[in-house]
């Protein structure tokens, strides 16, 4: 039988750890949001030379695992830059998040850039904005609304990738239940605490994605 | 004055026109017909730099442009002195028709909010949408999202209007109220360049009627005289062809 009381006295232990998690997932969603919009419209605009190295970019993000990524940046690159000799498993695990899912973020924000119709973008050239004009004021923010549920999925995605961090020693919500188990040996109670954890947090940003998209298409209502 | 000079544009080899002049005198209306395929639209998009023409030179105003040597500087200066309505309206999904209307004098013309808000509302009242402030566009009728188009034309203050097909993809029901406010603007002698396959329109508003075919001006005259008696024979056979279903007099 599951002993509850064990969970009931591990869940606020654990708790004390979401923030981590929570602050890994958003400032890494942060970053590779901006890194996915500049990778897209450099894309969509075909910038000589940046194209081909955003091409590059996305083809090894997305062609190699994440663990594999998060091993390069904190085990494997300090050998060559020495400065990263101090990379503390939080920013190689931020960083490796950033990249990996930028990569992954800017094609579907290319997609969405490249599906607003063609007639906006010609009457916005015709009474003379600019192509940054053009971006930011009329594509973007439609594009935003079109990528808004992938990007959703996205940041659930990352909030749960961000558990591959305690391979780096990081002790954040999976790291720390790994050790609790550990010591418990009450590896079934703690690691479904953890589940329950993560499917909760999840939940609570599906109904955020749901207002979310809700706002965002008021403009679309006929 | 507006005046095209020798304007040419191929597309991947394949010549469109070559070589046409046009001019137009500042409050002129001109409507350019001709069969589909002739370069019409493209040619009223060159004059917006919508697409770029192979050479010749073109004025507006006092701005004049070798468009083969423009720089992005011209070309930003000659879409603010010429505006575009569009065959599907290409109105910006994410913004009401208020903001439609007000974005370019925000953006373009730097206007501060309040003042450009102020004045679109004043371009929503003459064409007659002023209810229709915070409607996005897809809560509104073709015929309603058209009005904004050129609503948003007349927001440019641009020398000269430019009308591709405005009522092409309109419903038919819609066609009129489009073509009535096009009259009015004609009243108040805004100069626009019109092409259309509205014949009565072109009868009853364009100063001077343009016939093109083949990727050439065939020939241009006041409506009455293209219409009752047209020199070219191409001219006569699209006239005949496009007049004679209506029941109108055929030349």
């Amino acid at each position: 039988m599951l002993n509850l009381e064990y969970m009931w006295g591990l869940l606020p232990v654990l708790l004390r750890y979401l923030p981590l998690t929570l602050q890994m997932a958003t400032i890494a969603m942060f970053f590779a949001l901006v890194l996915a919009c500049l990778l897209a419209v450099v894309r969509v605009s075909k910038v000589p030379f940046l194209n081909g190295f955003s091409l590059l970019f996305i083809s090894f993000f997305r062609g190699t695992p994440l663990l594999v990524q998060l091993f390069l940046f904190y085990y494997g690159l300090p050998q060559l830059i020495s400065a990263l000799i101090s990379i503390t498993g939080v920013t190689a695990a931020v960083l490796g998040l950033t990249l990996h899912f930028s990569a992954y973020m800017a094609e579907s924000i290319r997609a969405a850039i490249v599906g607003i119709d063609r007639s906006q973008t010609e009457a916005a050239l015709s009474i003379g904005m600019t192509q940054s004009q053009l971006m930011r004021r009329i594509i973007l923010p439609q594009a935003t609304r079109v990528a808004t549920p992938t990007l959703m999925n996205y940041f659930i995605d990352m909030i749960k990738a961000t558990s591959l961090a305690f391979t780096l020693g990081v002790t954040e919500l999976m790291g720390a239940t790994q050790k609790e188990a550990a010591g418990s040996f009450l590896y079934l109670e703690a690691f479904l605490l953890v589940a329950l954890i993560y499917w909760a947090i999840v939940e609570v940003l599906s109904w955020g994605q749901r207002r979310l998209e809700i706002y965002l298409n008021k403009a679309y209502q006929r | 004055m507006i005046s095209l000079q020798g304007i040419t544009k191929r597309f991947s080899g394949h010549t469109v026109f070559k070589d046409i002049d046009l001019s137009l005198a500042q409050g002129e209306i001109i409507v350019i017909i001709g069969p589909s395929g002739t370069g019409k639209s493209t040619l009223l998009r060159c004059i917006n730099f919508l697409e770029r023409p192979d050479a010749g030179r073109l004025q507006v105003g006092d701005l004049s442009v070798d468009t083969q040597h423009a720089s992005r500087a011209d070309i930003l200066a000659l879409r603010r002195r010429t505006a575009f309505v569009f065959q599907n309206y290409g109105l910006f999904a994410n913004k009401t028709a208020l903001e439609n209307i007000s974005e370019g004098m925000i953006v373009v013309d730097k206007l501060p909010k309040t003042k450009a808000h102020a004045r679109a509302r004043e371009i929503l009242e003459r064409i007659g949408l002023a209810d229709k402030a915070d409607a996005y566009p897809a809560s509104l009728s073709g015929g309603q999202q058209q009005r904004v188009g050129i609503g948003r034309a007349m927001a440019a203050n641009a020398d000269v209007i430019l009308f591709d097909e405005p009522t092409s993809s309109l419903d038919p029901q819609w066609v009129e109220e489009v073509l009535s406010l096009m009259k009015q603007l004609a009243v108040e002698r805004q100069t626009m360049i019109v092409v259309t396959h509205e014949m009565q329109f072109a009868r009853d508003v364009a100063d001077r009627v343009v016939f093109m075919d083949e990727g050439g001006i065939v020939e241009q005259a006041p409506p009455e005289e293209l219409f009752t008696a047209p020199k070219d024979d191409r001219t006569r056979h699209f006239l005949r062809k496009i007049l004679a279903p209506t029941g109108q007099a055929v030349p």
